[in-house]
């Protein structure tokens, strides 16, 4: 059963607002979603590439300094999640798979937030409510039913706020997205589907999950769908500032799909040259979001070493603000694992609780300890 | 006999059926040339070749339910689920499909299909990466289910599996896959069955039964406990569907006390079908109600605070002294603890 591999899911035209080597494309059904990014809004864009970037590398670092379980870099996709999440309304609602640190930077995020279930320190960062944004979802394509149940709900109040769902390229293969776009076209639902197909999944090439442009779906479910050059911030913002438009008047879902690249490891725990070439690489960092936007800012002349100073001011603050607030994140509360299992009283569960503090107590704290990292040695071995 | 690491003789073992069955396939996320995430199938679609070895696209339910398809035609697919998190979307296929096919053409179709899961915690995942779902398949009829614990049963067990009619969960303990032991790659297939279960260590005060991940603790329980003048028989179940109970049985006569401990919760866990099927057989020898060390009621829990869900050495002692109505961190308590 080889696969066949003639097919390229990847050529097709692209919206793109910005060329590779930063010169400004004119787009007659596109522009005028931009029209109000002046000077000051690019540099803001700018900004936000650079800042997410910078928690992106910081992260990592943490990682590798053992501070941080494991980390899944946005490296190479800023565009991608700034041009879309800076598109947002503050009451739109977003549901996002592990890898949109950089769209919970735009929903305001607390920078520790972002941090605790990388850290292990707990189940979810965030009240999903204070941000507007769910908890990062691991298991994949999931969340994209629960971004069109929602957007099912903004439907019936007579709201005009939408769901927005972010999914990878090998998300598209699962079930669970095709029954939510069934579910978002039957219902004309105000959710927008936004796929950052990154060309690979862990190991797996787009080509095996899609053997056409995976954009090119979305009609069959009668679902509106645009292309867009994913590394570039401003057609991002363009194509998703017009999908919420649509959404927001009655016209119901769209599909987007975000060309880009995972320049990073799947995680922190991937290898990526076991299975990728290096010279792909080299021919995406060619098209590098942030060094895009750059060459435009620095032909207008909006790139003064004082707007770069500035900048950078910026992302050594987060990143010195990311790393104090990882560093000084509170150690769970061991009885805390029993807590909001139900949100009504189970008399096993309480039991079990009540059962294991007397355990603890019977050890003695300082026993206790001794005895889960013996266990931690036990189970390294 | 060589001595390699327990991910390594499964993947010897997957060679082997490899080599000797041209209708076994491989198939999963990543298992190419990535070799899988914990490389388990590690060098496999080089030899065989990518017909022999698919990487599949990222979907469950359609891994599982072509690999039905490729069953109905003489094949027997070996499924790799990536993390036992993932196998809920195929849940479907192989409760409702894969299990009941055999049944349901009264044996017409067979499905040897077999599906190995890495399973368990203990090695700061995030959530999804670290569950214990044995019990959910156990409770299905039609499945077999099996859990390895060491490098020698890895390397048989998944021959047998595969070599098996049946479809078989295969359940590999995710923590334990760098530890190394011998294996007697001569080992004669057939003179061993995959469904029995193993007495680990001997002894005569208690019985522990467990599987999987917990057997290298159980068997350090053990020790423990004989440093302490008691004499714990560990029994390694091996095979969760069905379950070897004349063994557990015949231990149980002995001893009288029984604790069965998992990492997977409590409540509709193997322990409780352990301890009220041999309730039921051993009745009036048992000296004591059974006692179950596992996992709490709970989802499992963020990586930071997993030692304390997991059951360990001490939990298992405490258990035991349960047990054998020792002081234990219960014996306040008036009534019966457990
Ligand atoms: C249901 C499910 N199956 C498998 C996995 C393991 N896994 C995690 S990420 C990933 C690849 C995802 O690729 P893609 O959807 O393209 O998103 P990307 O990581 O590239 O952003 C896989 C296979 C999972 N998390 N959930």
């Amino acid at each position: 059963m080889p696969l066949n591999n003639d097919a390229d899911a990847t050529q097709d035209e692209l919206v793109q607002l910005i060329a590779p080597n930063g010169e400004r494309r004119s787009n007659a059904a596109y522009d005028r979603w931009v029209s109000d990014v002046d000077d000051a809004g690019l540099q803001a864009l700018y900004e936000d590439m650079i800042v997410i970037r910078r928690i992106d590398a910081e992260a990592t670092a943490l990682q590798r300094q053992g501070e941080l379980a494991l980390w899944p870099p946005l490296l190479g996709q800023e565009a991608a999640q700034i041009g879309s999440g800076r598109a947002l309304r503050e009451d739109d609602f977003v549901f996002s798979s592990y890898r949109e640190n950089g769209v919970a930077y735009c929903r305001g995020v607390d920078l520790t937030d972002l941090l605790r279930v990388w850290r292990g320190n707990a189940s979810s960062g965030w009240d999903p409510y204070a941000i507007n944004m769910a908890p990062p979802q691991v298991i994949i394509g999931a969340q994209t039913l629960h971004a069109t149940g929602y957007a099912m709900g903004v439907l019936a109040d007579g709201a005009d706020s939408v769901a927005v769902t972010y999914f990878g390229d090998g998300a598209t293969s699962q079930g669970d997205v095709n029954e939510a776009m069934v579910f978002a076209a039957s219902y004309q639902a105000p959710v927008i589907f936004f796929c950052q197909n990154n060309q690979w999944a862990i190991s797996e090439p787009v080509r095996l999950q899609a053997h056409v442009p995976i954009a090119h779906r979305a009609p069959g479910f009668g679902i509106p769908s645009v292309r867009v050059d994913g590394n570039d911030v401003l057609a991002c913002l363009a194509v998703t500032r017009e999908a919420l438009d649509r959404a927001r008047t009655g016209g119901g879902p769209t599909f987007i799909e975000a060309v880009t690249y995972r320049m990073g490891p799947h995680t922190t725990a991937d290898d990526p040259t076991r299975y990728r070439d290096a010279n792909e690489l080299e021919d995406w960092a060619a098209k590098d979001p942030i060094a895009r936007l750059a060459a435009l800012l620095d032909a207008r002349g909006l790139l003064s070493a004082e707007v770069s100073d500035a900048v950078k001011a910026t992302a050594d603050d987060v990143a010195a603000r990311l790393r104090e607030g990882c560093i000084s994140m509170p150690e769970p509360q061991i009885l805390d694992v029993f807590k909001h299992v139900y949100s009504e009283p189970n008399s096993w569960l309480d039991r079990q609780q009540d059962h294991y503090e007397q355990y603890l107590t019977y050890f003695d704290s300082a026993d206790a300890d001794s005895a889960a990292s013996n266990l931690s040695k036990e189970a390294n071995r | 006999m060589s001595t390699m690491t327990f991910g390594r003789a499964i993947n010897a073992g997957l060679r082997r059926a490899m080599e000797d069955d041209p209708k076994v396939v491989l198939m999963g996320e990543d298992i190419g040339k990535l070799g899988g995430v914990f490389r388990i199938t590690d060098g496999l679609q080089k030899d065989f070749g990518s017909h022999r070895v698919l990487d599949t696209p990222l979907a469950e339910s359609g891994i599982l339910g072509t690999a039905v398809g490729l069953a109905y035609r003489g094949y027997r697919p070996v499924v790799e689920i990536q993390f036992d998190g993932f196998i809920y979307p195929a849940f479907d296929q192989i409760v409702c499909q894969v299990a009941k096919l055999h049944y349901r053409t009264q044996g017409a179709v067979k499905v040897p299909l077999t599906i190995r899961v890495p399973f368990g915690g203990g090695i700061g995942s995030p959530e999804h990466h670290s569950e214990s779902p044995e019990a959910y398949f156990t409770h299905t009829s039609g499945l077999r289910v099996v859990s390895v614990s060491n490098p020698q049963d890895a390397f048989v067990m998944i021959q047998q599996a595969i070599a098996s009619d049946d479809p078989v969960l295969y359940f590999e303990p995710k923590r334990r896959y760098h530890v190394k032991g011998e294996v007697d790659e001569a080992v004669d297939l057939n003179a061993t069955s995959m469904s029995d279960a193993r007495v680990v260590t001997e002894g005569s005060d208690v019985t522990l039964v467990t599987y999987g991940p917990l057997v290298p603790t159980a068997r350090d329980a053990a020790i423990a406990a004989s440093d302490d003048g008691v004499s714990v028989e560990v029994i390694d179940l091996r095979s969760l569907a069905p379950i070897d109970f004349a063994t557990v049985e015949k231990s149980v006569r002995k001893t009288g006390r029984l604790v069965i401990t998992h990492e997977a919760a409590q409540s509709g866990g193997l322990g409780a079908e352990i301890a009220a099927s041999i309730t039921e057989r051993c009745f009036y020898h048992l000296e004591h109600a059974p006692v179950r060390v596992t996992g709490f009621d709970i989802p499992y829990p963020y990586s930071k605070l997993e030692f304390h869900h997991l059951p360990d050495l001490d939990r298992i002692l405490d258990g035991v002294d349960r047990a054998l109505g020792r002081s234990n961190s219960l014996s306040s308590r008036s009534g019966l603890e457990g």
